[in-house]
């Protein structure tokens, strides 16, 4: 499974919390993050592999069963990664790059956005996901939602997951986190897969 | 004890490990990847731990605890252990009198370097073991043996990870508790074994090839090396994360795996090349071990199909696997590349970062910044850069950093371009941090042989890029004590600087002013810029915003190269959930139509 985002979208906690569980669950897991230097902006993907014995920590192209994007363009980026019938959901947010601001590049349209994904997909959800956590006024728990609506797909159950993200956050916002997931798992039921 | 499975990344089961093994004294400088191995050990409170000026000095202090009879560990990324190379080689010298580890965690494919380097070199170079762990698990169990081997043969051993194998994440049984062994701590009078005159030194030469005789010797039966038999057909010789790649691409082959990479086990290597038909060496980087085993006799091939440069992954090796007629176990992946297509999304100074006004002065006065549609200007001043995030400043739209090489060049590449004659004063800009690691002796260089060079000391007050750890200028320990705080300006002053400024970070007219002045006076000037850094800094502040009837779409603050600052369809906007608002202020100095306001008067949307 790949995560992918931006520096400060919480990438690497939420692959450290996908681990955390699968091991709990029983099962071998490796996670791995690529992020270049310094805190924030850059391009961020925490590749999390879960099996009965895993061996690299890094996942081959064409090999993704899942892929959580936290931001178009960013999903967009791993496309050729995803297996053939795989499921992409991605948070329908555009963080514009430097290059884009400055005019010198163009941000991808929508479309063009679905058909990296579509090639290989064989479900692409987008979801609103910032717009959500703007409703629950906690915009820091895009990671944890996200989460929430991978959690669907995958064989855990939900109890760990609350578990595991208890330990991970600080007791004043544990109960909002929570209330995020949970409505990342309400979302992804409500939205039609295109 | 039966633990509980973990998920742990490399850098925490060694740090666990370490602690497990009973190290009492631990020290590093932070460095991507290997910085988390202090951060974690210093969470135990009967470990003293700190971060050292520069990995020289950790390597000293680790060593001085060793010769107390208390079991050490050091840490560094790759290029810190070319600072530590000094002590290095004098503990290989000398040995130890309780264990000492050294971790180097070496960067495949330069994630976050300024070079590529193989540091397995490093063991045969100083003829000391080497161990490498393959995950998690193993970083956790080798630390156990590390200490052993340490002082059985009486040497430092060099615990050589790589970004991969740090920064993974994989599940550990921790089985051992805390053991500290040996006695008191105490100082054991031995001239011959401390004292490196060259008479003494002499003596200890001999020992240190017995010693390697001995350790090879026991790689053979080692633990640490551990042979698969599988298929006769293929025999693969790996190490490291490179081995989980190899039995993923190659499951059926037969496996010796090294733990333990320096010194060889002849005998096992050539016993493992006889009981199969085709040897390969599958390693990331050079071909350390390849000719090795070429030296023994062994015919392998291995870098003849997997590239030398770069991190490796199951993908490439399967296709080097491919190319060399290799029974490779993964499907060829139907690559639709668009990758390269998308705009690429670098990292950049963050929204409110301290270094970010200096830049921009730096970058208009040498006629960087250009406006979108602008054409090129002539570039001015030379900027003699450094290592640490305002490297960053090298980037478009700032453009203002003209070299990078390593920690502290700035300084001594400005005198260097001065006393070549360049004929313009040359500018170096350096980090607090990375000025206290190893800009003080350029400095103490450049007044001594009187450099007419502009130094600045951008001065955020942590060591940022790495993750914000202490450093001498913050009177914090690494355990987060209150300590002496080393100030900067007292210290540049005291080391024969008359022409010294202290500016504040975000002042845009008062650092241009301070620039010029550095430009035209006649002597070396040291300007300190002083602003704490953004990151990870909660501020209630009142974010800025465009006002659209002021705006006339100039781009001017798009120069800065803040990311708060976006620009969609023409229309410049400030995101306000990035943007640091009253902590900073840069755009609101740059804007030549005073269009950037507090968001809540404008009624802008943010």
């Amino acid at each position: 499974m790949l995560i992918t985002g931006t520096g400060g979208q919480g990438i690497v906690l939420a692959g450290d919390i996908l681990g955390e569980v699968a091991i709990a669950a029983g099962y071998d897991v490796k996670k791995t993050d690529t992020l270049g230097m310094a805190q924030r902006g850059g391009s961020v993907v925490s590749h999390v592999r879960i099996g009965s014995r895993v061996w690299s920590p890094l996942i081959g192209g064409g090999d993704v069963d899942l892929l959580l994007g936290f931001e178009k363009l960013e999903a967009a980026r791993w496309g050729h990664y995803l297996r053939a019938g795989a499921i992409a959901i991605v948070n329908n947010q555009a963080l514009l790059p430097l290059s884009v601001n400055l005019g010198n590049e163009k941000y991808p349209g929508d479309s063009e956005i679905t058909g990296i994904l579509r090639q290989h997909a064989g479900r692409v959800v987008f979801i609103d996901g910032t717009a959500r956590l703007r409703e629950l006024g906690n915009m820091r728990a895009l990671n944890v939602f996200m989460l929430g609506c991978a959690s669907v797909f995958l064989p855990f159950k939900v109890y760990l997951w609350h578990d595991i993200i208890s330990r991970h956050i600080s007791a004043d916002t544990r109960q909002s986190n929570i209330v995020a997931f949970n409505r990342g798992r309400k979302e992804i039921r409500r939205v039609n897969f295109e | 004890m039966t633990a509980a499975k973990q998920l742990l990344s490399g850098n925490e089961a060694l740090a666990l490990g370490a602690y497990h093994a009973g190290v009492r004294v631990a020290t590093a400088y932070p460095g991507t990847p290997s910085t988390e191995v202090l951060e974690y050990i210093a969470r135990f409170g009967d470990v003293y731990a700190e971060w050292s000026t520069n990995e020289k000095v950790a390597m000293e202090v680790a060593l001085g605890a060793a010769y107390a009879g208390v079991r050490s560990l050091v840490s560094m990324k790759q290029v810190g252990l070319n600072v530590a190379s000094d002590p290095f080689m004098a503990a290989a010298t000398t040995g130890i009198d309780a264990g000492l580890v050294v971790v180097s965690a070496d960067d495949p494919g330069i994630h976050s370097s300024q070079n590529e380097q193989d540091n397995r070199h490093y063991a045969r170079l100083a003829k000391v073991p080497m161990l490498e762990p393959a995950d998690s698990q193993e970083a956790y169990d080798f630390m156990a043996y590390a200490y052993e081997l340490s002082e059985r043969f009486d040497t430092p051993v060099l615990m050589r990870t790589t970004t991969r194998i740090s920064h993974s994440k994989s599940a550990v049984r921790a089985e051992r508790d805390r053991v500290i062994t040996g006695g008191k701590t105490g100082f054991r009078y031995d001239v011959a074994k401390h004292v490196m005159l060259p008479v003494f030194a002499r003596l200890r030469r001999p020992l240190i090839e017995e010693r390697l005789v001995r350790l090879a010797e026991y790689a053979e039966t080692s633990p640490l090396n551990q042979v698969w038999r599988g298929e006769r057909s293929l025999g693969v010789v790996t190490s490291g994360v490179a081995y989980q790649y190899a039995r993923e691409v190659f499951p059926k082959a037969s496996f010796l795996r090294l733990g333990m990479t320096y010194p060889l086990p002849r005998d096992l290597l050539v016993r493992f090349a006889e009981r199969v038909d085709r040897v390969i060496v599958i390693e990331e980087l050079d071909p350390f071990l390849q000719e090795s085993l070429q030296a023994m006799g062994i015919k392998v091939t291995g870098k003849e199909f997997i590239p030398r440069t770069g991190e490796l992954n199951p993908d490439i090796i399967a296709a080097g696997g491919r190319a060399a007629g290799l029974p490779v176990e993964i499907p060829l992946p139907e690559k639709v590349s668009v990758a390269s297509e998308l705009p690429k999304r670098p990292p950049l100074l963050c929204p409110g970062c301290p270094h970010t006004g200096m830049f921009f002065v730096l970058s208009s006065l040498g006629q960087r910044a250009r406006l979108p549609k602008s054409r090129p200007r002539e570039p001015r001043l030379i900027i003699t850069g450094d290592i640490g995030c305002y490297t960053l400043g090298a980037y478009p739209p700032l453009s203002a950093m003209d070299t990078c090489v390593c920690m502290g060049a700035s300084i001594g590449q400005a005198l260097g371009m001065d006393k070549a004659g360049i004929g313009q004063k040359v500018i170096a800009v350096i980090g607090d941090s990375t000025f206290l690691h190893s800009g003080i002796t350029p400095l103490v260089n450049a007044v001594y042989n009187e450099g007419r060079i502009a130094i600045i000391i951008l001065d955020n007050q942590t060591t940022a890029m790495t993750g914000h750890q202490a450093h001498p200028g913050t009177g914090i320990s690494a355990q987060g004590k209150t300590t002496a705080a080393v100030e900067l300006e007292p210290l540049v002053r005291g080391i024969g600087v008359k022409d010294v400024r202290v500016v504040g970070a975000f002042d845009i007219k008062e650092l241009r002013a301070a620039v010029k002045h550095s430009l035209e006076s006649p002597g070396l000037s040291v300007i300190i810029v002083r602003g704490q850094c953004s990151a990870g800094v909660v501020r209630r502040s009142v974010p800025r915003a465009i006002d659209i009837k002021k705006c006339n779409q100039c781009g001017v603050c798009l120069l800065i190269g803040c990311p708060a600052i976006q620009s969609d369809y023409n229309e410049v906007y400030i995101n306000g959930a990035l943007c640091a608002g009253d902590a900073c202020g840069i755009c609101q100095q740059v804007c030549p139509r005073q269009a950037v306001v507090p968001q809540s008067k404008s009624g802008a949307a943010g």
